[in-house]
């Protein structure tokens, strides 16, 4: 933060990171690199995930319980606790690829080489958010038919009828339209900050160390700045585990919500 | 950070930086067909894996405790059975005990019946000939004496008494005299 400044306020040649940085050269073709991450993060999810679940042991193996310690956690902690243990287990394939998929693209922000967050991409998490107001919006659809799920979901029980005329384009307004948009938006912003808070503090790092006049200054605050850097590295791994969970718990929690009887 | 941010924002202005907050249709399309390509396989060749695994050590662990279950109950059965058999033993043990102590009683007081009735037949059978061996000594003295005091007599009186008749009436006489103390013919 305070090199930052700094080198906003010395005027040298040093060149602050920004949204272009997330926007490299396509990489063959017409293909960038968040395309071939989202690929390679699909394909790596489920042979991981194959070869983890493929001996379906009683007694599992190192493997299988590794694979059963995720799968679990999804299918136990999100999925059951959530939607309730009557029909959770219809969405449990849906949620688990959703948490794999983001986890797996998200971690790719320090993976070292491949080091970039496919969901800093906005495109990315509107296509999951989408699958997820498609899936809830459909699952609700289809238990109360389309006039007693937009009821079901806009008017709430217990409420004295004359609030009724403002309460309804709110719920429908938060309950439709804004959940799926804050849903892409939380998981694309938190990764496009933490990837952005990498790159400023390595690359103003390395500024800092190889360029800045006076020296001394400039290799101290640098040094201090990897510190950082290291340390934000942690903290946004710690981010990119919270947004898998955090997306699909909403999903969860959406689909739950549809699907209740009355709330 | 804010103050970076204008800088960014402004760089964007002037590099025509692309507008983070705007998805392009082409990474919607790939994100969406990559997701749902996933979620088929998954749901198609993890999940069931993972499930089965779930399902088959439910069973086996639910049979483990139905066996555990079955094994108690034989041997709670088993030992019921044993108690019952043990406690039969005793009462059985007790039953002949009790018959035996019965027996030994029932034995030991016949057995003093036919002591006693052995002692008073001994004592009646001992009466008897002392009876008998009384009377025949009387009948054989009263013979013998009348014989005696007869020819006694006859020496003494001189008179023969060989009638028979005469003989026994006078000593039966005499006998009956000496029986009643009186003072005979002397």
């Amino acid at each position: 933060m305070l090199s930052s400044s700094i080198i906003a306020l010395s005027g040298s040649t040093y060149e602050p990171p920004g949204p272009g940085d997330f926007f490299l050269p396509a990489l063959f073709g017409p293909v960038t690199k968040p395309m071939a991450l989202v690929v390679i993060a699909a394909l790596l999810a489920f042979v991981a995930f194959y070869f983890m679940s493929r001996k379906a042991a009683v007694v599992p193996g190192r493997l299988q319980f590794a694979g059963e310690a995720v799968y679990g956690f999804v299918r136990n902690s999100i999925a059951r606790d959530t939607i309730g243990a009557h029909d959770y287990q219809r969405y449990v394939p849906y949620l688990f690829t959703v948490f794999v998929f983001v986890l797996v693209n998200n971690f790719f922000g320090v993976v070292p080489l491949l080091q970039f967050p496919t969901m800093s991409h906005i495109g990315y998490t509107t296509a999951l958010a989408a699958i997820t107001w498609l899936i809830y919006n459909g699952v609700g659809i289809a238990k109360h038919g389309p006039l007693g799920y937009l009821k079901h979901q806009t008017v709430p029980a217990g409420v004295a009828p004359w609030i009724l005329p403002i309460l309804i384009p709110l719920e429908f307004l938060s309950n439709i339209i804004v959940r799926p948009i804050t849903l892409a938006l939380r998981l694309f912003a938190t990764m496009f900050a933490g990837h952005l808070l990498l790159i400023l503090f390595s690359v103003g790092g390395e500024f800092l160390l190889l360029h800045y006049d006076p020296r001394a200054l400039g290799v101290t605050v640098g040094l201090v700045s990897f510190l950082i850097g290291i340390a934000v590295s942690f903290l946004d791994m710690l981010v990119m585990f919270l947004q898998a969970y955090v997306f699909t718990l909403l999903s969860a929690m959406y689909i739950a919500g549809a699907i209740s009887e009355e709330h | 950070m804010i103050n970076q941010l204008f800088l960014a924002a402004a760089e964007a202005a002037e590099d025509e930086e692309p507008n983070p907050l705007v998805p392009h249709l082409a990474e919607i399309i790939l994100g969406a067909v990559v997701v749902l390509i996933l979620w088929f396989l998954i749901s198609k060749f993890v999940v069931p894996n993972f499930e089965r695994a779930y399902a088959e050590r439910t069973q086996a662990i639910e049979g483990g405790i139905a066996a555990a279950e079955t094994k108690q109950a034989e041997a709670d059965a088993k030992l019921a059975e044993l108690e019952q058999q043990l406690s039969e033993a005793r009462h059985e043990a007790a039953r002949i005990r009790e018959e035996a102590r019965e027996q030994g009683a029932s034995i030991v007081a016949e057995m003093r019946q036919q002591a006693q009735a052995e002692s008073s037949r001994i004592v009646e059978a001992g009466k008897a000939q002392i009876e008998a061996e009384r009377q025949q000594a009387v009948t054989s003295l009263r013979a013998e004496v009348g014989t005696l005091a007869t020819t006694l007599a006859g020496r003494i009186v001189g008179e023969s008494l060989d009638d028979e008749a005469r003989q026994s009436r006078v000593v039966d006489r005499f006998l009956a005299d000496l029986e009643t103390g009186a003072p005979g013919v002397n």
